[in-house]
């Protein structure tokens, strides 16, 4: 399997967006390799931004830059692009509801040894709050491509998610990118696993795994948070009667918190999730700290047979 | 073009909109509305290329942001009193259901506002965005911003300040409302900010001063200076200096209008000091 990092994808999607749509712009505050923003730098110069290490400004000037009829796309890390201008979002963007996408690279533990203070796990929970926001969170180059390109369609404030590290690109090369519709990869009975970003990959592992236990795995790529394609969550939960999340993200906020909240609500299905549990992240390599922190394809084998003896001693 | 007399009658019209929304509601700024209603009748009445047909891109229009949003009723009254809206819909201030929220929001479709203000600091960002989208529109329309001064206390607004220095942000003008106050007390007390003059020139602004900031022929040749200036690659600051509480005597000379409304007994009191001009809401 060919590896690749998802922000690549976001590179190249920038790329093609920069040829096809004119009023696409990008903003960046000091990270334009990192984001993989050169590209579009160089091919549009009077499109790109260079904003400096000032991303409370970034945020204001994207949405200003939206009125005269820009879409910009502006490009940090995801911690710097939460966290840390979540007032400057919360107003200017999502109250004002301005046609902003905030794309948010090396977001996650797997951004690895520069450790906690760069690895946001709780972005997702700070934006999927937001009224008017969308969040999309994608699994592999190929997605975070297809995702960058979509979202310029989208009118409306978008957080898009992705990461560092190069991991299997397994979708396929040139798939429609639906907002807010679950893709099934696989089809079981057995159990749901509802998995978000790299996480995703883990959960495939995982149900190969399972399935030597003859567990017959449904695996759903959720890459859009919000709106949650509740219906495709009730659909599998009501055939499997059990259900996994999995996700880079902290459990208060995430992927998981939202698929209970849809689950408790309309129907109620044993649930176990994986993610992180309250902690801060560490300095590692990014298959270190997926293992330290619970969140490989052995995690999710290990939370299936769990929440499977929840399900047969109802 | 209104001649000045005629910007006195809206401003004393405007007075009267101030303070009679602050009082319905026991709410609102009426302190720092009342000291740029001046700047924001010159502004509107006679300076800006707008249309009141209100829509969001404003192509090949002047555009207006008030960073400070708490001065919602300055801002509220002068796009009413320009035809932007109804003047009836002043009365619903602050009340529940009304588009006219204690700041200024866009959700609510209220013509006239184009960006969500009130978190202090962020409007010189949003006007920059805009200024650059006009750059590429080849709009050769300006924008303008409003702040308070002790709202420059706000880090971003240095972000800003440096951004459209180092990137020949020509085409806009940002005023100061420079009534050396603020909520607490006196800038002096809370956190003095020495020679504002200075510090924008040490960021490669130019900067025209207004010593008399409610002086009506003074904010129009001020405007009309800081516009002959633009395009120079050098962005446009103006520091008026203003008056709290501008047009009403006990609300001026003190920050204690700030955020505060004024009984029954008072709203008469700065009611017979403005006359009733263009007719009440």
């Amino acid at each position: 399997m060919e590896r690749k990092d998802t922000r690549s994808g976001f590179g190249a999607g920038l790329t093609e967006l920069g040829k096809k749509n004119k009023d696409v712009v990008a903003l960046c505050a000091d990270l334009t390799g990192s984001l993989k923003m050169n590209d579009f730098k160089n091919n549009h110069p009077q499109r790109f931004f260079q904003i400096g290490i000032a991303e409370a400004n970034m945020i204001g000037i994207a949405a200003g830059m939206t009125i005269g009829g820009k879409i910009p796309f502006t490009g940090t890390f995801a911690n710097f692009s939460t966290s840390r201008v979540y007032d400057q979002i919360r107003q200017s963007i999502a109250y004002s509801n301005k046609n902003v996408k905030i794309c948010a690279s090396h977001a996650g533990l797997t951004l690895g040894e520069d450790g906690a203070t760069h690895q946001v796990l709780e972005d997702i929970g700070m934006m999927k709050m937001l009224p008017h926001m969308t969040v999309i969170n994608t699994c592999d180059y190929n997605q975070t491509k297809a995702a960058t390109i979509a979202i310029a369609d989208h009118i409306g404030p978008v957080y898009l998610r992705f990461g560092r590290p190069a991991v299997p690109n397994f979708t396929s090369e040139n798939q429609n990118f639906n907002i807010g519709e679950a893709v099934y990869l696989s089809n079981g009975t057995d159990v749901t696993i509802i998995a978000t970003g790299h996480l995703v990959w883990e959960a495939l592992e995982a149900s190969k795994i399972l399935s030597k236990s003859n567990i017959k795995a449904e695996v759903i790529n959720i890459h859009t948070i919000k709106p949650l394609d509740k219906q495709a969550i009730i659909k599998s939960a009501s055939k499997t009667g059990c259900v996994v999340t999995a996700e880079e993200h902290m459990l208060n906020g995430g992927l998981g918190d939202s698929v209970s909240q849809v689950l408790s609500r309309e129907f109620p299905t044993p649930l176990e999730m994986v993610g992180v549990n309250d902690t801060f992240g560490e300095s590692g390599t990014p298959r270190q700290l997926m293992e330290k922190y619970g969140l490989t394809a052995k995690d999710i084998v290990k939370a299936t047979k769990k929440v499977l003896l929840r399900k047969n001693s109802k | 073009m209104k001649s000045t007399q005629e910007l006195e009658n809206i401003c004393s019209q405007i007075r009267r909109d101030i303070v009679r929304m602050v009082h319905a509601n026991n709410s609102g700024h009426p302190g720092g509305s009342l000291g740029c209603t001046e700047f924001l009748s010159v502004l509107y009445f006679n300076h800006l290329k707008h249309d009141i047909s209100f829509n969001m891109d404003g192509i090949n229009e002047d555009l207006f942001f008030l960073s400070n949003g708490h001065i919602s009723p300055v801002l509220y009254s002068v796009l009413a009193r320009s035809g932007y809206f109804n003047i009836k819909e002043l009365s619903t201030f602050r009340k529940l259901n009304s588009r006219l929220q204690g700041h200024p929001t866009t959700h609510e479709k209220l013509e006239g506002i184009r960006i969500a203000s009130g978190s202090l600091g962020q409007g010189l960002s949003v006007a920059i965005g805009a200024a650059l989208t006009k750059k590429l529109n080849k709009d050769k329309q300006l924008v303008y911003s409003l702040h308070g001064d002790g709202e420059l206390q706000e880090g971003q607004i240095w972000e800003a300040i440096m951004y459209a220095a180092g990137n020949k942000v020509d085409n806009i003008i940002a005023t100061i409302d420079y009534n050396k106050k603020q909520i607490d007390g006196s800038l002096n007390d809370v956190l003095p900010m020495g020679d504002l003059k200075a510090k924008l020139q040490a960021f490669d602004w130019q900067v025209i001063e207004v010593l008399q900031g409610n002086n009506l022929q003074s904010i129009i040749n001020a405007l009309s200076k800081a516009k002959e200036m633009t395009g120079n690659e050098i962005p446009i600051a103006i520091l008026l200096h203003t008056e709290m509480g501008n047009g009403v005597d006990f609300m001026m000379g003190t920050h204690k209008w700030h955020g505060s409304a004024p009984n029954d007994e008072q709203l008469l009191e700065a009611l017979s000091q403005n006359t009733e001009t263009l007719g009440d809401y």
